[in-house]
């Protein structure tokens, strides 16, 4: 190892630190828009306003108020196709690892999987990663039938960031359902099996630019990068074959690159021609 | 090779039917529980808010209004309110609407759960905002509690109604007790009242003797089948309609003054 120890923790976490900050920086502007009046990003994640002119606003949500059968006013749609096409050309699935605040709840309790090494000691239960779109299509059906967007009034990541900016309530006891669920009952339950949100970002962000890079001939199979990715379904292709991590579920959380020792994982923009690379 | 075929579509059924079984039991409690969440009839909606059930189809739960309202008054549902999660509402005991002439809660709102044609008109091409236009609640006085029905002076609500003498009137009525004194009474008219709770927010009782609530808890209503005889424009919804006959008895053959004063000897 060379450089500084500041240098090489950089090294190591720099996507983290860069998804903390993002995290953090883009609530507090939410705060302050409640608290303090700053017209930057006011609003919350369900629909908002940037520099008091552009909306955003959850596509999600939308398609929920729209299966209720209620016809929207154009500032929602709109925001709506904005954000649609920022995680559909840009963004991925980056939604819920740089902006989506349970995700710091889920990977706090992911951390102390890992350091109490619960996954080897644990009961498992299996569960199926398809669920969240289940959860999708019944939230169309429910929304349908009962006349109010549904997953809305259930959502802990709506619970979470509302009660950041506008006042939490009893909405702690979702906070500590989701940290406990995912620490003790399934690994990556809520994020990676269960949010209809998170499987309906996987969708959206199929096809965008940013993409991870396996290079094969540099890996030395330690695994570290599976160990900590919360989709570890996604690098199937670790070890064996080189080629871009091209399936929606990945949040694009760089924590297999930063993780890798090896230089074997790297971001890179997508290659819509060639598929798959050379073999390993 | 027929026996092994049978066993993987025996297995793909239950498997399916398993699916279905877990999405059927999610489907109701998740069903049950936002039924009964999203009715809570007694929650006071900002201005403009479409009809309950559109409002709560409509709102996207953004905070944009609660975020507008330069007096606080607006909030959103928090886990434990009891209000349907996210959504705006308004307490009047705590801050009541103070109804600004501007209404800065009603644009922001991206969906129109927040109708802005509903408090306002485009004139000569410019929005122009009537705050009066916006009915939230109506005020209901409870009488057995408002001081000004035992006959204590007590104007409070009536001083503090934006619509002074038309969402709020004083009514005279003799004070029996004394024999001496009047009594001076609030009377709502539902026609004016907007719901805005600066009435309820004045009241000087422990607990409020007029009450803000939506108007469809609170109002009633005639039906089609009354009409008002003496409104003109009531009485033209009877044109051409079938069946409108005079009863004829054997009164009828005097005029009703006539056949009030009969057997009256007025010398």
């Amino acid at each position: 190892m060379k450089g500084s120890i500041l240098s090489r923790l950089w090294k190591k976490y720099r996507f983290l630190i860069l998804r903390r900050l993002s995290q953090i920086t883009i609530m507090l502007l939410y705060i302050g828009g409640n608290y303090f009046g700053w017209k930057i990003l006011q609003g919350n994640l369900s629909s908002s306003l940037l520099f008091q002119k552009i909306p955003l606003s959850d596509p999600y949500a939308v398609l929920q108020i729209f299966a209720t059968g209620s016809i929207l006013a154009m500032d929602a749609i709109i925001g709506a196709i904005i954000i649609t096409l920022f995680y559909g050309i840009i963004g991925g699935r980056a939604f819920c690892s740089w902006v989506c605040p349970v995700n710091m709840i889920t990977d706090a309790a992911n951390y102390l999987r890992r350091a109490w090494g619960l996954d080897r000691l644990e009961k498992k239960w299996w569960a199926s990663r398809n669920i969240r779109y289940w959860v999708m299509g019944l939230s169309f059906i429910l929304s349908f039938l009962l006349g109010t967007a549904a997953f809305e009034m259930v959502s802990p990541v709506s619970i979470t960031h509302r009660g950041l900016i506008f006042g939490m309530g009893f909405g702690w006891a979702m906070i500590v359902t989701i940290f406990l669920f995912d620490l003790f009952i399934l690994k990556n339950g809520w994020c990676g099996h269960i949010c209809p949100l998170g499987g309906f970002y996987s969708i959206v962000g199929r096809y965008n630019i940013f993409r991870v890079e396996h290079n094969a001939p540099n890996c030395t199979l330690c695994m570290k990068c599976k160990e900590v990715c919360p989709e570890k379904e996604v690098l199937y292709m670790i070890g064996k074959r080189s080629e871009q991590v091209k399936m929606g579920e990945c949040t694009l959380c760089g924590r297999c690159v930063e993780v890798c020792d090896d230089d074997a994982l790297y971001f890179s923009i997508r290659d819509f021609i060639k598929g798959e690379k050379n073999e390993a | 090779m027929g026996k092994k075929m049978d066993e993987n579509r025996r297995r793909f059924i239950v498997q399916m039917a398993q699916s279905l079984a877990i999405a059927g039991v999610g489907g109701f409690l998740w069903s049950a529980y936002v039924d009964e969440a999203k009715a809570a009839p007694l929650t006071l909606r900002p201005p403009g808010a479409r009809k309950e059930s559109e409002f709560i189809s409509l709102c996207i739960k953004c905070g944009l209004c609660v975020e507008a309202c330069p007096y606080d008054t607006l909030m959103l549902a928090k886990p434990g309110d009891h209000k349907p999660l996210g959504t705006p509402y308004f307490i009047p005991r705590e801050i009541p609407c103070y109804m600004c002439e501007d209404i800065p809660c009603v644009p922001p709102c991206p969906t129109g759960a927040l109708d802005i044609d509903s408090v306002s008109e485009v004139v000569d091409g410019k929005r122009v905002f009537d705050i009066t236009k916006m009915r939230m609640g109506v005020a209901i006085v409870d009488m057995k509690s408002c001081i000004a029905f035992w006959g204590i002076q007590c104007d409070a609500c009536y001083r503090a109604c934006p619509l002074l003498d038309k969402a709020i009137y004083m009514e005279y009525r003799k004070n029996e007790r004394t024999g001496k004194h009047a009594k001076l009474l609030p009377v709502v008219d539902p026609d004016y009242c907007t719901g805005c709770g600066l009435c309820e927010h004045a009241c000087v009782t422990e607990i409020a003797a007029i009450k803000v609530l939506p108007r469809d808890v609170v109002l009633g209503k005639v039906g089609e089948h009354y009409v008002k005889g003496w409104d003109v424009s009531d009485e033209s919804r009877l044109e051409g309609s079938k069946g409108i006959q005079t009863t004829k008895t054997p009164r009828s053959g005097k005029s009703a003054l006539e056949s009030l004063n009969e057997g009256i000897d007025f010398e």
